[in-house]
């Protein structure tokens, strides 16, 4: 989305927020407080994941992203997305600009959408929630599904997305 | 504890980095700056809205719709707010379980949780930006479709 857009929705909301308050004042702060919340949350994790981001990109050669991600990498480029996938901690969007630097550093399309697919959904610490909240039935069911269907996806997604080829040098 | 372990690590990796090249430390400061200015209005966005629809939406309206009576038709509509709303999983997992004990469907809590965590609506702008728009509108459609095979699976076996 362009800055522009976004600005203009955030115009929106700003604007939404000030009428509610009128009608409603505490439904309209607790839209802030809870905002505010979620920020702060973010903010506690965003800085140093984004410097190690940084450092990364300056100092991991992309040899070695080539070589252990690559095309021609097979499972144990599989296997290497799905490790760092789960040992990488931070929700979602902060993996972005980590799985587009792996794309820059010569990394295979199928291989970073393995690696992005698993850091949204396989983390330990979220397992053992699950475990806790909805029975090691479930979970292990679902975490059992779950690997399979995202190789399957990043193959489809690979095999849809070979021709564009922007993604290969993004 | 886990935002602290985090910052500790990356003070530690970036003192390291920053005894070995003055010069690629700079460099790597700036390229997570660039990050950071590329994030921080979408994120506000983000969270904004995710503020409004906390506060908007009823939670019995939602278990009403994934009751066990709702069948397929509360599992899709499960899929689709995990597709639609960001909430931590250490948030949704105990919610998520709540809901299993009053009744709801074992079918829509797992194709909730499944599109919560591979889904992403509200995360898709961010997605877009990266890694342009065919291969996000594919990967949310996909994990969407595998979503639902998850959870049909999963009710089959645990019903």
């Amino acid at each position: 989305m362009k800055t522009k857009t976004v600005m203009i929705l955030l115009l929106a909301l700003a604007a939404a927020n000030i009428a509610i308050f009128f009608f409603n004042p505490e439904k309209a702060l607790s839209v802030i407080f809870i905002s505010k919340n979620y920020i702060l949350e973010m903010l506690s994790i965003l800085p140093p994941i984004l410097i190690l981001i940084g450092l990364f990109d300056v100092w991991v050669p992309k040899s070695f992203i080539e070589k252990a991600m690559g095309k021609a990498s097979r499972l144990k480029g599989i296997l290497f997305s799905i490790l760092v996938g789960t040992a990488a901690m931070g929700p979602l969007y902060v993996a972005f600009p980590l799985g587009r630097s792996f794309l820059k550093k010569g990394a295979s399309l199928f291989n970073v959408s393995i690696f992005l697919c698993v850091w949204a959904s396989i983390k330990i610490p979220m397992i053992l929630f699950e475990i806790k909240f909805l029975g090691a039935d479930f979970a292990g069911l679902r975490l059992a599904l779950t690997i399979p269907s995202i190789i399957a996806i990043s193959w489809i997604l690979s095999f849809i997305l070979k021709g564009d080829g922007i993604y290969e040098t993004a | 504890m886990f935002a602290l372990i985090i910052w500790i690590l990356s003070a530690l990796v970036l003192a390291v980095s920053f005894y070995h090249s003055r010069e690629n430390t700079k460099d790597a400061l700036k390229v997570s700056l660039k990050f950071f200015r590329a994030l921080a209005l979408s994120i506000l966005m983000i969270v904004w809205s995710i503020g409004f629809l906390m506060t908007f939406l009823p939670s019995e309206a939602i278990l009403n719709t994934v009751g066990q009576q709702a069948g397929i038709k509360g599992m899709v509509l499960a899929a689709f707010f995990g597709s639609l709303v960001l909430i931590q999983a250490f948030i949704a997992f105990p919610l998520a379980g709540a809901f299993l004990r009053q009744g709801a469907d074992v079918r829509a809590i797992a194709a909730f949780v499944t599109t919560l965590v591979m889904v992403g609506v509200a995360t898709a702008p961010l997605e877009i930006k990266f890694f342009g728009k065919r291969f996000t509108l594919w990967r949310n459609c996909l994990s969407f479709i595998f979503a639902i095979i998850i959870a049909l699976i999963i009710g089959a076996v645990l019903r």
